[in-house]
């Protein structure tokens, strides 16, 4: 089912949380929140839900305006971070919980509950674990049988909040690929909630970026990364470094000094430089060109970090440089961005 | 939260790699035996000196059989009613912010602290048939002080604090998703509060009763200014074993001190088995 967001602002004790946010989800999409804490996402998450209501603006589910409808009339599937299981129920009756509390005319019967708890379990690969209590499974299992409960109501949305925050790096990565086939197999509309943006990227078609209250950019995962469209998303999605600098006659200048950057479609004035650290290409002089100081060299994984002090006022930067370049061993260091935005700055 | 491991049964469990098991347990053994166990075998030895005989003729008396029916009835209900009260003033107490709720969860506690024939003097005084929540039931024919209704009310007033301090914390800990889980899934409030959040108040709600019982059939200040304590209908049975003693009738009045202790016992006994039935299966 499509959801709409429309104009919806949410305020806290007059505190607000959300300004003015629209966002479409299309049928069948998988949608990914991203933001840092208190960017307002989990809020959204629960506004779709019905978990608050909206201070102003509406949301639709299809044609449907859900603002008007109950939390238990808009059939969602939401996924807690903390799993929130009843714990005096069997795995099998937190599954069919939602089926049995249904008013009699539409509840399924008893036996058909838990045929289809088993098939659930069976797509969460969770098979034999009916009799099981949420206390004697494991962090992973429990967000599994979180999201089989979630889907046995065949929700028109699944919402799913910080599904993944409570667990280790390993099974993290693990139950992501899952939720991808799930997602696959069921085509549920989802919407998760994530501050983790390797997360966002891999797992999610489109992902909306959020930051105090407002939507920064809504794209794919490539879009998102190579064309952000603020310094916020800049900065958020994947490792960046910025520089503040200056566009006179269509060229970048940091200090006094043009770097060999071409500009021409930036207005004068002050702006901020933003580009990738791996990004970059070294120079051996330098006629146009970024140089500094190397304060601190660190080894991460396959790549050197190297951070560079540039300019009189000792803006720092950092790039990366492959292992065993021969840069690594000099005190001085020239470079360009092959690869960079500039934002106009206001100061 | 307790797990499989729960069904050691009756083995050992291993005490963990920090000093101190044997030192606190000989000293718990100790201390239990010299505060509870000696008292209590002094008890069961004196009603021995009877003879069986003897026991079971005083044991089953009418007056102490009628005695014994008031203590245990009276107290039970009294349990099954602050049950029920203490545990909504507990979820008021915890859930809503109220103008004066501290002072309604200070006034919780009176019970424990005010001297239980202060409260008998004051409750016999509001229900006498002449007093103010005692005349309109009076009109209607139904006598609350001085018959086993005013034991009940006197119970009550006692026992609350047992059932409201045992549930209060329980709430306070109820995960707040797990109830808009519910709701998402469809529960209505109702069934969200009878299938998720009831189920996971019961031990504690359990212990209370447990608790506000106990200290209901023990109860004795409060009790005999407001009972009437007529032999056979209002009579509870600490007060025949004040009477017993106060007639130098040492025998009988350990005689059934030593039945209210095994029926007191047995009851807990059970009250705890059921505990931990509900702990093992709600962790």
């Amino acid at each position: 089912m499509e959801v709409r967001v429309a104009n919806v602002r949410k305020e806290f004790d007059r505190f607000p949380a959300l300004h003015d946010v629209s966002l479409d989800i299309r049928s069948g999409e998988l949608i990914a929140l991203l933001g840092p804490s208190g960017s307002g996402k989990t809020t959204l998450l629960r506004l779709i839900a019905g978990l608050e209501r909206p201070t102003r603006g509406k949301i639709f589910f299809g044609e449907d305006d859900a603002s008007l409808k109950s939390i238990q009339q808009r059939n969602v599937g939401f996924v807690f971070q903390h799993y929130a299981l009843f714990r005096h129920m069997t795995v099998a009756d937190n599954i069919g919980f939602g089926l049995k509390v249904r008013p009699g005319a539409t509840r399924p019967p008893a036996e058909e509950i838990r045929r289809r708890a088993s098939e659930l379990l069976d797509l969460v690969q969770l098979s034999g674990l009916e009799k099981r209590y949420p206390a004697q499974l494991s962090g992973g299992q429990r967000q599994r049988v979180a999201l089989a409960r979630a889907m046995a109501i065949e929700p028109a949305v699944l919402l799913l909040d910080e599904p993944f925050g409570a667990l280790d790096a390993q099974v993290r990565r693990d139950l992501r690929r899952w939720l991808r086939d799930i997602h696959d197999t069921t085509g549920h509309t989802t919407v998760f909630v994530t501050h983790d943006q390797e997360e966002a990227l891999e797992l999610a078609d489109r992902v909306v970026v959020m930051s105090q209250g407002r939507i920064e950019q809504v794209g794919t995962a490539d879009e998102v990364y190579d064309t952000p469209n603020s310094p916020f998303v800049y900065g958020f999605i994947g490792d960046s470094s910025s520089l503040p600098a200056r566009v006179e006659d269509g060229q970048v200048w940091l200090a006094e000094r043009p770097i060999g950057l071409s500009a021409p479609d930036v207005p004068a004035g002050p702006a901020t430089l933003f580009f990738r650290p791996h990004d970059v290409e070294l120079l051996d002089g330098c006629g146009g060109c970024i140089a500094g100081t190397v304060v601190n060299s660190r080894r991460v994984a396959e790549t050197r970090r190297v951070e560079l002090e540039v300019g009189g006022d000792r803006q720092r930067v950092e790039i990366e440089l492959p292992i065993d370049h021969a840069a690594a061993n000099k005190s001085r260091i020239a470079f360009r961005p092959r690869k960079w935005k500039l934002f106009p700055r206001a100061d | 939260m307790s797990n499989a491991t729960t069904r050691t049964g009756w083995r050992f469990r291993q005490p963990s790699v920090i000093p101190g098991f044997g030192l606190t347990l000989g000293f718990s053994l100790a201390y239990l035996t010299l505060i509870i166990l000696i008292p209590l075998s002094g008890l069961a030895w004196r009603s021995a000196a009877l003879g069986w005989a003897d026991f079971w003729r005083i044991a089953l008396d009418r007056r102490t059989l009628h005695a014994l029916e008031i203590s245990f009835g009276t107290a039970l209900i009294a349990a099954a009613v602050n049950v029920v009260f203490g545990t909504v003033v507990a979820w008021v107490l915890v859930r809503y912010r109220f103008p004066g709720r501290r002072i309604v969860d200070a006034m919780v506690d009176l019970p424990f602290a005010l001297p239980t024939a202060v409260a008998g003097i004051a409750l016999t005084t509001l229900y006498a048939p002449n007093g103010w929540l005692g005349k309109p039931p009076m009109a209607l024919g139904i006598k609350v002080a001085y018959s086993p209704l005013g034991i009940v009310m006197a119970l009550i007033f006692i026992g609350l604090p047992f059932v409201v301090r045992t549930v209060q914390p329980i709430i306070e800990e109820i995960d707040k998703e797990v109830e808009e889980a519910a709701a998402t899934l469809g529960a209505s409030r109702f069934q969200t509060i009878t299938r998720v959040l009831a189920p996971g108040l019961l031990p504690a709600v359990v212990t209370g009763f447990a608790l506000s019982f106990a200290r209901g059939v023990g109860e004795y200040g409060s009790v005999i200014f407001i009972a009437g304590n007529l032999p056979n209908v209002s009579e509870i049975a600490p007060l025949l074993i004040v009477i017993r003693l106060e007639e130098y009738n040492y025998a009988a009045a350990t005689a059934i001190a030593a039945v209210m202790l095994a029926l007191s016992f047995l009851m807990l006994f059970v009250i705890n088995l059921l505990q931990s039935w509900s702990r093992k299966r709600y962790g």
